[in-house]
Formats: structure tokens, sequence, C-alpha cells
């Protein structure tokens, strides 16, 4: 197989916060019925992880599964391990009405650290970011300017900013922009 | 600019996140269906002053379409609801009674 | 003359010398100055011109009310016009520019306009340019071109940076003055997370000019204490230079933060356009003091009594040595006191209430000013400045009893409750008999998404004036405000502020009231746009009642300052004028923004590169290093073409079609929207969404189809692979992909939620690239890997996954182009390191990329249609000779109804065919086919139009398809094409395919 680049190849800008892209994700979406056994047993299969409630991300010793909508999980996986966890997936959901989608490569990721990472979300989505309304192991599927985006929290307090390949770009650029120093809100943190 | 809350992902969505896709509770007529059905399936919608049911999309967030009861004067939200209905679910009504006696929007009321 | 006092100036830090220039003169002031309390300092009163008149005009007010004081601010990219002097915070190297006037403001050519304002009344402009119609461009038009505009334009890039902040509050609180102090501090102590924004700099408002005790301690001690308990508390988030610039709908506010106006030296962005979700907003937005209609009243030195006392206590600077002071109440005595207490000379208290003022009138008699009750001003004396004023009666027509001479004037008419924000999402008002002016209606606010309240008001913006009720007010309102919000109050008593017995105003809305025409022609309401009471009085006469009507006739209310304070004055002239009470007559509309506010807030970050989001492909690096030449589609930017060296885009699509027809080239099809459906009722649901049966293609196998709108109307099309017995994948068109994705998902949501389907939108998860020309297989072949892409082993609308080369790749063997093609998707982080290995492999074949130009032009020989060329939303698949592609069998899909009604079945619609000029030329995109005869309009009638219409390199010409009446029934006609220059093309009707009609080389 041929080498596989991220959309960015890695890029980092350090303003007031860090922004990094991480790399290659192995990223699967799954749809399906999310109460059903089968479902739980498949996720379990992949990523180790319990199926996460409405807008949580759970993690596994292989990966993590985050909340995407009542029909569809988002299962994250390493780079190299996804053609292997969508067939334990496919596998695990035979016979049920599902679908088993690998997006790693649709797919740029961000890492967003540092004390005042919430505030340079605030200024990209029209989300209440504050540490009471949003913690570790939350997802939000909303919006980053103009581009759909995806951001849950880390449990050492950064960001993973998801977003579609083809506007990893545009997505790295504005929070460049929002990270800036002499941009500090001192608001949320 | 309206937030709604998305009965889907719980999420309270302002309008930016959120994309408007026209009136509840059409019906589609399809191939057997005379002009006269044909043509207000396609072209007929309500208009009003007050109590309006609606469909939405939270575009930029899980993607689920859902509907909406809500006031065109006022912007009140009676309530979100799921899209899978043929008719808003009696909670919603009420609230709707409540508030707006003797509404009425189409055949319901 | 105005001038720097030794005593006051509380704002300022006279260790802190700043220079500034204005109008290019170097002057002086502290730091803690605004522009206009400098420029003053420097006894420039005069500021600028008015727009209509350009007569002189100098500050007015302190605050945000300013209609005179405007300035060009600034130079090259920092440049902006009609900023407020009395909100311009200085700063050491600032310039600016006074405005409206030509070529000095000394000396200025346009006042001509004011000797001439016996003939520009009211609504002159619209009476005046009618007639005769020449006369508008040869006379009028530059003229006013000339004199049009506040200001002028900038002409460089904003050099600064702005940016947006999305914040959630359960408490907003609009005005840090002590009545916001107060209901911040009680909305915080029930534990709500609180936001108090304040416009200016400082905290506290118009107390500590006004003075006076809270609990017996001074009201700027009670203030800092009172910041600096609101410090400590960690819910409570303090920002002052930050204005509520709206309100909205379910609880929307927008704070415009001035992060650098008063300091332009440091980095950051300049404004932050803050866009708050409140569960309930407090808007102690205090008021603001209303001028009197008197003559003269525009003349600089004329001031509001509430400004004059600012600029004293404030910024240490006076307005002028002598000044009469001339109200309807007893707050403007304070200014009174305030000039005595600095040295400053008053002459005279007009008083314009027969039996006087209260508490403060008598204290002024008893310090030995002189005041009279009962009495105006007749007139001002003076030109740019004032030199006197004419005293009369109140009660009378203006006979002149004595002239007094003085260099300012302090008026004052009442004050008007700041509704502005309460009224913007649709907080209604009563009108308040004593005070004379209207205030918010507590019991008709705002409502939100809930149906409940969601704006109160504290203190002055509320009604109450007076300090002990202020204090009392705000703290109910934050009480009221957190209480909404849903936390619980423990209800404390307000602090007490010393009480003074004021006696009542009287409403003063002409002086004197019986003025004459000419009094009132020279009796100002709106300075800005130099609207007086004679106008008002004219637009009732002229039929004009209503007050939204009266405003756009005069032009009332509708500069930059949106009337702050000649509303209530005029529509009381208009009320008076109609005889009827000024309830009946309303007040005009308040809209956000409260003040100007600078389109880069609004903008925000959306500028330069990320002004709009720009999608790549995996392989658009390569795209850029090799000179590709884009076109927009959608927000993806696509190669159009490939010049090389100094070629023509046209001779490099030449060059990119030949190269492909006769050996191979490569397209980047990445852009294509891919959609996979699965489940078990994924055949039905499919059969419902294409006008092609689809359930019944084979697991490796793709068809070309073709989807519609419930209208009936082709919206989309594209190849559609059967990937298993349950899976499908969907080609969509490059804009297309979310547009169809939504709209598959809106049918299984939302029609047919009870069938098995699942989608997911893959467009982005592959990089798909066509090879294709004679020599497409050999170059895949030479890649080597283990799919077989022989003539058998792949045959043509087939697809098949393997490895080609190194790359696990799924080949589809389609043709937009008519050649030997195979459309190769591999994972998209392989994107570009397929694409390279393509163009070594094919390096023998001088491979090259070709771009959307020439895929258009190839598909066009071919007769294929292309989604936004031959459809336009009102094109259904008959038309295009498509019949093939509709199912018969299938009872329904989407537009089948429509497509039976008489309209969709005429024999008459326009329909495809194919068209070739007798000339060779090429015809002209958009042209129409003529008719003979015209139309109602004297129009040409047309019979049918181009739809694609290219150069031909394979064929060396012209070649078009379009829509004709008749269709390909009327092969063989020759029609004329319309030209822009008049004269028509002829070109007869042929069959649309002009390239290998058989199909035999894309199934070689």
């Amino acid at each position: 197989m041929s080498e596989a680049v991220s959309a960015l190849d890695g890029v980092t800008f350090e303003g007031f916060a860090k922004v990094a892209e991480t790399g290659l994700r192995g990223m699967i979406t799954v749809r399906g019925d999310l109460a059903s056994k089968e479902m739980m047993a498949a996720v379990k299969a992949a990523t180790g992880a319990v199926l996460p409630a409405q807008r949580k991300v759970t993690s596994g010793d292989t990966g993590a599964v985050a909340w995407m909508s009542p029909d569809e999980l988002l299962v994250v996986v390493d780079y190299d391990a996804a053609n292997e966890a969508v067939a334990t997936l496919t596998d695990a959901l035979k016979g049920s009405h599902a679908l088993v989608a690998n997006v790693s490569d649709a797919r740029a990721v961000f890492r967003l650290s540092g004390d005042s990472s919430r505030d340079v979300l605030a200024k990209l989505a029209p989300v209440d970011f504050s540490k009471d309304a949003f913690a570790a192991g939350d997802i939000r599927r909303s919006r980053i300017a103009q581009v759909p985006a995806a951001v849950w929290g880390n449990e050492d307090g950064s960001f993973e900013v998801i977003c579609f390949r083809s506007v990893a770009q545009y997505v790295f650029d504005v929070l460049k922009v929002s990270a800036e120093v002499g941009g500090e809100v001192n608001h949320l943190g | 600019m309206l937030t709604l809350q998305c009965p889907y992902c719980g999420v309270w969505a302002e309008e930016t996140e959120l994309h408007a896709e026209g009136e509840a509770h059409l019906k589609r007529f399809g191939p057997d269906s005379d002009d006269a059905d044909f043509e207000s399936y396609l072209f007929m919608r309500e208009n009003p002053k007050g109590v309006h049911l609606e469909r939405w999309r939270h575009a930029s967030g899980c993607g689920k379409f859902f509907h909406a009861a809500r006031s065109t004067t006022t912007l009140e939200v009676f309530g979100t609801y799921s899209a899978q209905t043929l008719e808003p679910p009696q909670d919603i009504k009420d609230k709707i009674s409540a508030k707006i006696p003797n509404w009425s929007w189409r055949e319901f009321s | 003359m105005s001038t720097r006092l030794t005593t006051g100036g509380r704002l300022l830090n006279k260790a802190k010398q700043v220079t500034f220039s204005f109008n290019g003169k170097q002057f002086t002031g502290f730091e803690g100055d605004t522009l206009a309390s400098a420029l003053l300092a420097n006894d420039q009163m005069m500021m600028g011109r008015s727009f209509k008149y350009h007569r002189p005009r100098g500050v007015v007010a302190s605050g945000a009310e300013e209609p005179n004081a405007l300035v060009n601010m600034g130079q090259g990219g920092k440049f902006e016009p009609n900023q407020r002097a009395t909100t311009t915070e200085l700063f050491d190297g600032l310039t600016c520019t006074s405005q409206n006037h030509w070529p000095s403001l000394e000396f200025d050519i346009g006042v001509a306009n004011n000797y001439a304002a016996r003939f520009l009344p009211a609504g002159f402009y619209y009476k005046t340019f009618m007639a005769p119609a020449a006369a508008w461009k040869h006379v009028f038009e530059p003229i006013v071109r000339h004199s049009a505009g506040l200001g002028k334009a900038p002409k460089d890039r904003d050099a600064d940076r702005y940016e947006h902040f999305y914040a959630f509050f359960d408490v907003v609180v609009v005005g840090g003055g002590v009545a916001g102090l107060m209901a911040a501090k009680a909305a915080g102590q029930s534990g709500a997370k609180v936001l108090l924004m304040e416009q200016t700099a400082h905290w506290g408002g118009r107390a500590p000019v006004d003075g006076g005790k809270v609990d017996g301690v001074k009201v700027d001690d009670f203030i800092d204490a009172t910041v600096a308990e609101l410090e400590a508390m960690d819910n409570v988030t303090l920002r002052n230079r930050m204005m509520g610039a709206g309100v909205y709908d379910h609880g929307y506010i927008l704070g415009y933060e001035r992060l650098t106006d008063h300091a332009p030296m440091l980095d950051g962005p300049r404004h932050r356009l803050w866009r708050i979700r409140a569960k309930q907003i407090v808007t102690a937005t205090g008021a603001i003091e209303r001028p009197l209609s008197f003559a003269g009243n525009d003349i600089p030195g004329v001031m509001l009594a509430s400004a004059m006392r600012d600029y004293i206590v404030n910024f240490g600077t006076s307005s002028g040595d002598r000044v009469v002071v001339v109200a309807n109440n007893d707050d403007a005595y304070r200014t009174a006191f305030t000039l005595k207490n600095h040295g400053l000379e008053v002459p005279v208290i007009l008083d314009s209430r027969p039996n006087g003022g209260g508490a403060l009138a008598k204290a002024a008699r008893e310090q030995g000013f002189r005041v009279e009750n009962g009495k105006g001003i007749a007139k001002i004396k003076g030109g740019k400045r004032v030199t006197g004023v004419a005293i009369c009666a109140q009660a009378g027509e203006g006979a002149v009893l004595e002239e007094i001479a003085c260099d300012a004037v302090a008026m004052s008419g009442g004050w008007s409750p700041v509704v502005h924000l309460w009224s913007h999402c649709g907080g209604k008002l009563i009108w308040d008999e004593a005070q004379a002016h209207f205030r918010p209606d507590p019991d008709r606010a705002p409502t939100s998404h809930d149906g409940n309240a969601f704006v109160v008001t504290a203190g002055s913006a509320s009604g109450p004036l007076k300090l002990d009720d202020v204090l009392v007010d705000g703290q109910k309102a934050g009480e009221a405000a957190a209480q909404a919000a849903g936390f619980a109050v423990t209800s404390a008593d307000a602090p007490k502020g010393d009480v003074h017995d004021e006696a009542p105003l009287v409403p003063c809305w002409m002086m004197p009231q019986g003025a004459g025409p000419k009094l009132r022609m020279k009796a100002w309401l709106d300075y800005q746009n130099d609207v007086k009471v004679s106008d008002v009085r004219l637009a009732a006469q002229e039929g004009y009642e209503s007050v939204e009507h009266t405003k756009r006739y005069t032009t009332l209310g509708m500069a930059t300052d949106q009337g702050k304070l000649s509303n209530i004055n005029g529509l009381a002239v208009l009320s008076d004028a109609l005889n009827q009470p000024i309830p009946a007559t309303g007040t005009t509309t308040f809209r956000p923004p409260y003040t100007p506010i600078s389109m880069g807030a609004i903008a925000g970050e959306a500028r330069d590169e990320v002004f709009q989001p720009l999608r790549r492909t995996t392989i658009h690096g390569w795209h850029e290093a090799n000179g590709a030449f884009y076109e927009p589609v959608g927000h993806w930017r696509r190669p159009y073409c490939f010049p090389q060296g100094s070629e023509s885009h046209a001779d490099a699509v030449t060059r990119e079609i030949r190269q492909t027809r006769d050996s191979v080239g490569l397209l980047d099809a990445s852009t294509l929207g891919k959609i996979i459906v699965k489940g078990p009722d994924a055949g039905k649901f499919l059969n419902m969404m294409y006008t092609n049966m689809m359930s019944t293609l084979k697991p490796g196998k793709c068809r070309y189809g073709l989807m519609c709108n419930e209208n009936g109307f082709l919206m989309d099309d594209g190849v559609v692979a059967r990937i298993d017995e349950d899976t499908f994948l969907c080609h969509t068109t490059t804009g297309g992909a979310e547009r169809i994705h939504g709209w598959m998902e809106d049918w299984l949501q939302c029609e047919w939620w009870d069938w098995q389907v699942y989608t997911a939108n893959v467009t982005e998860q592959y990089a798909q690239i066509a090879v294709v020309g004679p020599n497409a297989r050999k170059v895949i072949e030479k890649l080597g890997g283990e799919m077989d892409v022989s003539k058998e082993g792949l045959a043509f609308m087939e697809w098949k996954d393997g490895t080609i080369g190194d790359f696990d790749a799924r080949a589809y063997r389609i043709s937009f182009s008519g050649e030997l093609s195979y459309e190769i998707a591999v994972p998209a982080s392989q994107g570009r390191a397929f694409w390279d290995a393509l163009l070594e492999a094919g390096a023998e074949f001088n491979i090259m990329p070709y771009g959307t130009e020439a895929l258009h032009v190839m598909r066009a020989e071919k007769g294929f249609i292309m989604i936004g060329d031959e459809t336009d939303g009102t094109v259904i698949p008959q038309d295009l000779n498509m019949q093939w592609a509709i199912s018969k069998k299938k009872e329904d899909f989407l537009g089948k109804r429509a497509q039976l009604r008489d309209h969709m079945a005429s024999e008459d619609r326009w329909k495809l065919a194919g068209f070739k000029t007798e000339d060779g030329s090429v015809i002209p995109d958009g042209a129409y086919i003529v008719d003979h005869g015209t139309n109602a309009n004297g129009q040409r009638n047309t019979q049918g139009r181009v739809t694609s219409t290219y150069y031909s390199p394979t064929l060396d010409r012209g070649i078009a398809m379009g829509l004709i009446h008749g269709g390909m029934k009327r092969l063989g006609d020759v029609v004329e094409f319309n030209k822009v220059d008049g004269s028509t093309v002829k070109a007869k009707v042929v069959d649309p395919v002009f390239y290998d009609k058989d199909g035999e080389k894309q199934n070689v």
C-alpha cells in the first residue's frame, strides 16, 4: 500500500492556544439501532468501549466511540486499524440492518490545547463551551465558522476538532486567526 | 434569530445551525392522484398569522429533520417534535390551546 | 471661548499629555480625554458642518447621542468616516478631519445652501427632481453626487482584524451606571451567570457628575465599592468599552466590544462582536437629555446642559466663559451650580416654567443666581459661535425683552429614557405625562421562545431619574431578571440615595410657544440632517400624518444618530401640528444597532483567505503547482484548464482534448458526490429517487440515472453502482453531493421512515481520477496490480475492487467523454500518490491532465447533457429526449406525477436537438432561436435557445445543443440564433451526438 498522507501533514500553530493537525485517524461511520445488543457487541468488539449516551464519547482499549445522532456512531481507531475495525463491525452486525463505512480519509482532525482553548472555539461556533456546559467526554456537532464540524473534549483539557478533509485548510486557518496573540478573550479559559 | 431544541440530539440550536424546510405534515400525492390534490400538494401552503407547524433540519448538527410548532407573530415555540409522525403530539396541541384557545391549522386544532 | 480649567477633570490623567491633529492642526490633550473634550479644551467648538445646509456645527452632547461632532478618523487602512468625537477616546497620534466642508471648515461654499434654505424645504428632493427628465442626468445628478454622503468613503483595505465571540449568560445587564451595577449585583448574588457591559471606559454612568450620596458615602466611592464587589464574584463578567448593539429574538443580544479604538498600537482585533444568548436581559441604558427648540439652537456654543456639566466634571473643560442656562426642569440647575463652582459665569437661568423650579431653584436664588421664571430664548445671536441670547416670554410670540451677551448656552428640555434595546424586539412604550417622555411599559415586554418576557429595564431607562429611585429600580430589575432566569433571590433593601425635592417639568416643545414661521424655520430638530420645526409642520400640512411618513419625507431621525436627540421633539411638533396628543402620534420604530457598528465587526473573521471556505481535493496541490486556471464549482475550485507557458486558455483546452482523444488524459474527478445507500429496502428507495429502475441493477454493474424533484424537473444525474445485494453507491454532480444526500435523508426521515435504508455521504473518502483515452488501459496495466482491466475483465458499465499498482482501488468503466475510460477511486490519503503514479506511468503516452472545460466540450461532442447547462430547473427529462432513462414499469418515482400534467406532456415544449452553424462559427452563450413576428411587448418571438455551445477541436467547428420547439422533428431545418450585435447566425438542426454515434470508442 502506498503511504497515506493527512490533509495538512501535521501542521501546527502556536498562538494563545495551540492548534495541531493530529494526522490520520481511523474513523468509521456506523448507522443502525443503537439500542440493539448487536450494536453493543459490535462496538465492544471493535474498540472495547461501551455505547456512548447522547452527545457523549466513550473509550476502550483500542478506540473511542462518539454519539453522532440517534442512529449514528463514529468509531475512532488507529488509522492502520481502520480496515480491520470495519471488518469486525460488519461481521458483528451481520444480519442486522446497519451501515458501516470507512471514512478515515474523508476527515481532518485538529487538537486544540492550552488554557484558553475554549475561548478559541467560542469565536467560531454558536455553542456554549463554558466548563459547566461542555466537559471532557462531551461531543458537539455544529459548525466552525462556515463549515460543519464536530468538537469533543479530551480528559487532559484539550479539544479535538473534526471536519471534512476538503476544508482542512480553512478550518486550520480560522482556528489560527482565532488563536492569534492579541485576541485573548480571557472569558471561558 | 430563533433557537429551537432539536428533539433528536437535545441541542438548543440557534438558527445558523438549522435549515428551514417548509411546511409540516404535507400529504404526498402520487401518480394516481387527481389534478386538484396534486396541485395542492405541490403548491398550496399555509401562511398563518399565528400558529404554524413547520419542518426544520438540524443541518450543521445531527442532520435530523424535525417538526416545530411556533407562533409566527410572537415567535413563541410551543414545542419541537419527531419528524416520524403525521400530526403534532397531544401535549404540544395542549400547549398551544393553553395560549391560543381556538387555534386551528389545516385539519388540526 | 472653551478652554481647559484648572479644576475638574476626574477622568483625566494630567500627567500624561498626548498630541493629536484635527484638520491638519496639531493639538494637545490629556490621557482620559475624549476627542470632543480635547477639541473643546483647545477652543475648537466648531467641529463640523451639517449635511444639507453646511451650517457650522459645534458639539452638543457628550456621548453616543451626539449628532454634530462627526469626524473622518485615521488614515489609509485605518480610515473611518462618521466617528463621533464624543465617544472617541483620545490617544497619542490621533489624526482626524471634520466632515461636510469644502474647501475648509471655516470657509465653506456649500453654506450657500443655507441661504437658499427657504427654497430647500422638506420634500425638496421629491418635488424638484421629478421633471424635466433630462435635468436629472445633466443638472441634478452631478450636483447631488458632489454633495452626497456623510464623510468620505475609505479608499484602502481595512488594516484591522475583527472577530465574533459566542457567549451564553443567564442575565445580561446593558449599561454600567448605578442602575446597571445594582442590577448586576442583585442578579450575581442569586448565583446567576451575569454579564455587565458598559459602552464607555468607565463605570457609574452619570452619577459621579450629578453627585449625591448613597448610604451616606459619596456616589463615586459607592461605585468603586460596587465594582470591586462585582469583580470578586466568579459568576459575574464585567466588560467595558462594550455596547449593547441590539436585542433580537429568543434572548439574542449583540455586544459590540471596542478593543483597540482607544489604543490602535495594541495587537489584536479592533472590534469583537459578542453574539450572546441570554435568558434575561436588563437594559440599564439610562436617559438622554432633550434639546429645546428655539431659533438658532444649532449655533456652536448651544449645548445640552448635562453635556456641559460632563465636560467640566469629567474632563476639566469649559464650553464658554459666560453661559446662559435655559430649561424646563430642575436638573439643569445642577449645570449652573457646576459652572459657578468652577469659576464660570452664569448671567441668567431662564426657566420656561411659569412658576419655576423646586429646591434646586430655591438654592440657586440663595446662591445669588438670577433666575427668570416663564422666560425663554427668542433667538440666539451669533454665527459660527454664540455671542448672546435674546430673551422673551415663553408664553408669547418672541418679542425680545432683553439681550444678554454670552458665549455658550446650556439647554435642557427634559430627559427621555433610552428605550432602544427594549423596543428592538417588540417592547412597547407608554407616554408618561408627568415626565413628558415615552417609557417602557413593563406589562408589554418583548417575549422569548417560551412566551415569557425576557427584557426588563432598570434605572433611568425605566423612567425614574432621581438617584434614590434609580438605585431601587436597578436592584429590583436585577432580582426580577435572576428570578425569571430560574434563580432564587433573597430580596434585600436597596441602598439609599439622597433625595431632592424636585419640581415637575413643564413640557416645552417650542420656545416661545407662539413662535411664528420666521423663528420656526431657525429652530432645529435634527441637527445632522438639518430638519427644522418648520419642516415637520410643512409635512403635516402636506398630509404626512403618520410619524413614519413624516420621518421619511423630512429625513427627521434618519441620520447616523438615528434621531436620539430629535425624535421626541419632532413627534411633539408633529402632534401639535396635527392637533392630537403625543401618544396618538407614537414613535418611529427603533431598530438595531443602537449606534452604528463597524462592517468589520459584522464580518468577523471572514476576510482574506478565510472569507469563504475553499474546498480542496487531495490533488489540489499538484494543480496549484502546475498552473491550473480555476473555475469555482460550489465551494470547490476545479481546474478549468492547465495552460502551458504563454498558451491561451482556448488553446490549452484544445490541446487537452486532442491529447485525450488521441492518447490519454487525466481528470481529477474527486469532487463528484458519492453516497452509500444501504439496506433491505435500498433498491425500492432508489426506484423512487431515480426515474430509472435501479432495483434490477446487478451487483458489479453501473447505471446512469436521473433524479427529478416532485415538480418533475431534472435536478441531478450520475452513475449508480450496485455494490452488493443491499448496497448501492450513488454518484452525484460536484455541486449536488450535500444537497442530494439531504434530499435522500428528507424522504427517508419524513416520508418512508418505515423503510430500512441508511445513507452515508462518503464523497471525500476517495480521490477519484478518470483515466481517459485510447491508451487508458495501457497506462493502468503498466502500473500493475491484481485488477484485470481488460475488455473482458472489466466491461463497459462495470465496476470492480482490486489493486492497481500499490493502491487499493475501485475502478468504474464509465465514460463521460466517449473514450475508453476508467474512473478509479482510491483512499483520499493516497490520492496524490496515485495521481503521481499515473502521470509517471503515462509519460510515454504524453499523458496530461485536462480540466473542466475539456470535460464539457468532450461531453458535448458526445451529446451528453450537463446539469446546469441543459437543465435550469424548468426542464424535464422528456425535454432532453431521455425517455430511455424513465422507467415505464414503475408505478411511482419522484416527479412521475408531475410529468403527467398537461403542460409537461405537451408537444409544444422546447426539446433538445443539436445545432451546427452554417459558417462553422460558435453560437454565442445564451442565444435564442428567433421566430417570426413579435410578442405583445414588441419583442421578437423565440422558438428555442442554446444550452451548450463550444468550439469542438475534434470537429474543428462550432457545435451546440439547445432546446427548440419541435425538437428532433426539426432535423434539417435551418434556424437563426440571435447575436449580441443584433444580427443572427444561421444553424442547421442536427443530431446532438456529434462524435462516435455508435459508441464504439468507449466500448473497446
